[in-house]
């Protein structure tokens, strides 16, 4: 955190200041490390090992905050008996299809919901990434549940986490993880400590976590953690997600990304949603507990943004002109696709896929397979050069005059040349004033689409043909100033808010949103961020002028909450857990939620409120069911629907490792996400053979100095200067074995590419001990391409593509790689050496990786709702 | 200059007797930097900005002279940062004055060489011509049981993290009614 976010760890500084213990975990000791109390070095790709065993430590000593277990989680809750754990079935859960690598979900369930069935199709659920649809909420769940609130009932969740996680001892720990078991009981104890009614803890975590084939589940674990010793909806606690541009969480709010529309409303598939209202009872889930009850209301009124006059009740507010789903199609099936030539057009908006992509080698050859390409950025960067400047122009993969792919490059508005907002890692969104005009041909991103919709409309003008009416129809008239006719991003902000069609009144909050077309927002959980025609993203009081929660600096949504489910920082009663953590909490007397914060609940409802039998939206959540967004208003510890890979974390090896699975027979994730393509060879793993040809563990992340793939930072002159060349971190003890001198060169092969670096010999790498034998994991930061003032090799060309298959999002922090002395060959040479690993490691162009490493697959497929056991043959 | 003068002017007798112990200010200061002024208050307006690399959201500052960005500082009103900026956001003003920035349109042709130049205008109108055709190559309108598809699998597109929520907004809304389905950024990755 010191290095990547910097000064957002002078907060971390500030609790240590306080008397805060920082733990550090992490591959390589850094900078956050040498301010940390405690540095545990770890086997990349491990976390789940180490977090499942600090949930068995608290459960085996009953360290939970049972108070806050027993009534904000569903601890108490019983689990059908059709249920079968990783620990029956070697590392898979019940309902396993080997065929499809995928789960049916029906022996997950709540005792009594087994008929329930919100998902027929889970490998579906894995092309479309639908996990991600659960950033603003989780999965609906019937109303009433059975519990047993002395946690003794063998299948309740408590007693299941416990069998889950009963194997991962501090021993275990330690030899998955290479980490010393006092170490590991250190950590335990001061994080457990810190629990109850006085004391909470944090969580902090960054790509490191989902950068995986198992990123979510890392992330489960560490909520499971956080939920048992009560850490969330508290201030001080929290799981928190450091991420990694300005504007990155606006850009999954406002999603340009294929599986989402605004506001985490899934983009259609077309066999699932051919309809309107097949699309919204799919969101809603009639009958059901929760807020989604009105989800109706910001589906209609999004439309309504999208097509203003056009759209109206009698023709569902032109929701047949949405493009539909099939499958996967996200940037990395995109990019095998423009190698097999499917693809015409690509735009790149201030991305470099060259460098800052996992296998850059594919995303080139993608690039160079295209009929055009048009790229947006403020600097020539290496997804514009590849035609001239690539490590594939060296080897003769890519040829200047052969290559078709027609290129526009067109210059970016800078961040202060501009206006508009951004939104940081806390949900906050800041406005930005326009300080100076951009210089030249330079537009923002504004300009650019706004004209590019006003001339495609234009030259559609007239067009019959049904497929142009979505465009022609499209409410796209933002007024306009300036000599450059800059759109207004303020009227963009109001449209986002929404507003009251027929006065354009802006919306005050989500709450007067309209499903019979007299309001159109453009994201609904954006709304009140223009309420009363202020841009309230623009408060800029200063922090001395307000308390610590600071209300009045941006606008957070939803609804200007600092803290999501912060009614859980009050007791069941609604009081404060105590003075010291008091947050927001029931006024008795006024007949409110009240406190520092917007309070995450409804205003008048009181503690003592119990839902009436049968009832569903929010009025079938309690008064102390604080986690609002969850159909049964509880933090779930067991998720009984919803995480494609498993109603509980579980420690898998990463897809490619030098280890064989310690825990169980299953050795990497039985859901990831693989492509078997020929440019896209995975290194084998055991209990493959030949995983030795690939002995080394290599792990990548961020220098302070740099920015992602260098297109901000490797052409400035400061930061280029500070962090002039790449190099790779090594131990003593592998630059003896390999026979590596510091500051000498080193080249790395894996089964796509070879890069050199030159070799840092630093004990901020150390051998580990694992499952008895040594590791040695090299470090190297992935800025480097080969343009701007300073270039360097692209270490993410090493890495293939495998995927977690709840999101999508690629594993790439953890490989397996050689390592040899000198510098890597060039031209041809380059590619027979890649070539020649290939071969001693039996990668042939047609291999599949074995997904199912373990013989219990028939028994995990037998094991269905309804299966074996009531003797109803398979499901 | 008198024997006093010349004694008071002294930093170590101005850090021992004034009111900055530490030497760090007023003390340290010489008579050159006494008579500079901060472009920070000669600038012509400041506007309230945030810094564009990681998440933290970092307030910052930006200092305008005859159309120029002259410095770019933390903004200490900031509850998030509270004035401070890391090397990066330190960097801004380098970042946005960078000589390597692009500010001219390039074009390269198929199979070209070179880069050539182009006006803005003409490509904006030439990459709505390509948009056009791609979208006539490759659009489907139905699947094969005739359910509704109406979009095109033959453009992409990548991108947005770095971007505004404004920005954000137009592109998805202008690339759904296109029917280009295969719209992603930094947040897959
Ligand atoms: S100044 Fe540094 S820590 Fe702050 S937002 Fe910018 S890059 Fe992040």
């Amino acid at each position: 955190m010191a290095e990547a976010h910097p000064v957002g760890f002078q907060w971390v500084m500030e609790a240590k200041k306080r008397g805060a213990k920082v733990f550090h975990v992490d591959p390589r000791f850094t900078r956050t490390s040498a301010l940390a109390d405690t540095y545990l070095p770890i086997r990349a790709g491990t976390d789940i090992a180490l977090l499942g065993g600090v949930v068995r430590y608290i459960l085996e000593n009953e360290l939970d905050f049972r108070e806050y277990v027993l009534a904000y989680t569903n601890a108490a809750t019983i689990i059908t008996d059709q249920f079968a754990d990783t620990e029956d079935l070697d590392g898979l859960f019940s309902g396993y299809d080997p065929e499809r690598y995928s789960y049916d979900q029906g022996s997950w369930k709540y005792q009594g919901h087994e008929q329930q069935r919100e998902s027929e199709d889970t490998a579906k659920e894995r092309e479309t990434a639908a996990g991600l649809r659960h950033e603003s909420h989780g999965m609906p769940v019937a109303a009433t549940t059975q519990r047993d609130e002395t946690l003794q009932h063998p299948r309740c969740v408590y007693q299941i986490l416990k069998r889950h996680f009963s194997r991962y001892t501090p021993e275990m720990v330690s030899r998955i993880c290479g980490i010393p078991v006092e170490k590991f009981e250190e950590l335990a104890r001061a994080w457990t400590e810190n629990s109850g009614r006085e004391r909470t803890g944090a969580l902090v975590y960054s790509v490191g976590w989902t950068q995986h084939s198992v990123g979510v589940q890392y992330i489960r674990t560490g909520a499971i953690i956080q939920t048992l010793l009560g850490n969330m909806g508290r201030p001080g606690g929290g799981v928190l997600a450091l991420r990694g541009h300005a504007s990155i969480q606006g850009s999954t709010d406002i999603p340009t990304l294929f599986n989402l529309l605004p506001g985490y409303l899934p983009m259609p598939h077309h066999a699932d949603h051919p309809t309107f209202d097949e699309w919204v009872d799919s969101i809603r889930h009639p009958g059901q507990k929760g807020f989604w009850g009105n989800s109706r209301a910001y589906a209609a009124s999004l439309l309504k943004a999208y097509w203003g006059d056009a759209a109206t009740p009698e023709n569902d507010f032109c929701y047949g002109y949405l493009p539909r789903m099939t499958g996967d199609h996200g940037t990395y099936q995109q990019v095998l696709n423009m190698i097999n030539g499917k693809v015409k057009g690509y735009f790149l908006l201030g991305q470099n896929p060259a460098v800052g992509s996992a296998h850059g080698r594919a995303q080139r050859l993608g690039m160079a397979n295209l009929d055009w390409l048009v790229v947006r950025d403020l600097f020539m960067i290496e997804s514009a050069t590849f035609w001239r400047n690539s490590p594939e122009i060296a080897t003769g993969e890519i040829v200047t005059e052969e290559c078709r792919t027609e290129v526009f490059f067109l210059p970016a508005a800078s961040h202060v040349e501009k206006e508009g907002t951004f939104t940081q890692t806390q949900r906050l969104l800041q406005w930005r004033e326009k300080a100076v005009d951009p210089p030249g041909d330079c537009r923002s991103e504004l300009w650019f689409f706004y004209h590019l919709g006003r001339v495609l409309r234009e030259k559609l003008a007239g067009s019959t043909k049904p497929r142009d009416r979505a465009l022609l129809d499209l409410a796209w008239d933002y007024p306009t100033h300036g000599p450059e006719a800059e759109p207004s991003a303020e009227a963009v902000l109001k449209e986002i808010n929404g507003y009251e069609v027929a006065t354009g009144r802006p919306l005050g909050g989500f709450p007067e949103a309209k499903d019979d077309g007299s309001t159109a927002v453009g994201c609904w959980i954006y709304s009140g961020v223009y309420a009363d025609g202020v841009n309230q993203a623009a408060r800029r009081k200063s922090r001395h002028e307000q308390d610590w929660v600071a209300p009045e600096w941006g606008w957070a949504w939803p609804a200007n909450r600092r803290i999501l489910y912060n009614r859980a920082s009050a007791d069941p009663e609604g009081r404060p857990w105590s003075e010291r953590k008091k947050y927001v909490w029931w006024d008795p007397d006024k007949g409110a939620w009240t406190g520092y914060d917007v309070p995450d609940f409804e205003k008048t409802k009181p503690p003592s409120y119990r839902p009436p039998d049968g009832a569903s939206g929010t009025e079938g959540l309690a008064g102390d069911d604080p986690f609002v967004m969850q159909g049964d208003g509880k933090a779930w510890l067991y998720a009984p629907t919803g995480v494609l890979d498993g109603p509980l974390p579980t420690h898998y090896e990463p897809a490619e490792s030098p280890v064989r699975n310690p825990l169980y027979g299953q050795q990497a994730n039985p859901t990831r996400k693989v492509y078997t393509h020929p440019v896209n060879r995975m290194n084998p793993s055991p209990p493959e053979p030949h995983s030795q040809v690939f002995p080394y563990v290599f792990t990548v992340s961020r220098l302070t100095e740099h920015h992602t793939a260098g297109g901000m930072s490797r052409t400035v002159p400061r930061l280029a200067e500070l962090q002039p060349a790449l190099f790779v971190e090594v131990s003593p003890e592998l630059a003896g074995e390999v026979g590596l001198a510091h500051l000498g060169w080193a080249h790395l092969v894996s089964g796509r590419a070879v890069i050199e670096a030159r070799v840092l010999v630093t004990d901020r790498l150390t051998p580990l001990r694992v499952d008895g034998r040594t590791i040695h994991q090299v470090w190297l930061p992935y800025h480097f391409g080969s343009e701007g003032l300073v270039t360097g090799d692209t270490v993410n060309d090493l890495f293939g593509i495998t995927l977690d298959p709840n999101v999508l999002i690629q594993e790439s922090k953890v490989g397996t790689c050689d390592v040899r002395p000198g510098r890597r060959p060039t031209g041809p040479a380059l590619l027979d050496l890649v070539a020649d690993y290939q071969r001693r490691a039996g990668m042939t162009p047609d291999r599949r990786v074995p997904i199912v490493t373990t013989g219990a697959a028939s028994e995990a497929h037998e094991r269905t709702a309804g299966g074996a056991r009531d003797g109803g043959g398979d499901a | 200059m008198g024997l006093k003068t010349f004694i008071q002017g002294w930093p170590v007798y101005r850090q021992l007797t004034g009111a900055d112990p530490l030497g760090r200010g007023a003390a340290a200061q010489s008579a050159r930097s006494a008579a500079l002024t901060a472009r920070t208050e000669t600038a012509d307006s400041v506007a309230r900005s945030v810094c564009p690399y990681c998440a933290v959201g970092c307030g910052q500052r930006v200092y305008v002279s005859d159309g120029q960005v002259t410095q770019i500082e933390g903004d200490p009103d900031s509850p998030i940062s509270r004035g401070r900026l890391c090397p990066k956001g330190a960097a801004s003003k380098n970042l946005v004055t960078s000589p390597l920035r692009q500010t001219k349109v390039r074009y390269r042709r198929p199979y070209g060489t070179e880069w050539e130049d182009l006006d803005l205008d003409v490509a904006l109108d030439m990459i709505a011509d390509r948009i056009l055709a791609a979208r006539d190559e490759t659009w489907e309108d139905v699947d094969d049981q005739g359910r509704p598809l109406n979009r095109t699998l033959g453009i992409s597109s990548l991108g947005g993290a770095t971007l505004d929520n404004e920005e954000n907004y137009l592109i998805k809304k202008l690339f759904t009614a296109m029917g280009a389905l295969q719209i992603e950024n930094q947040a897959r990755i």
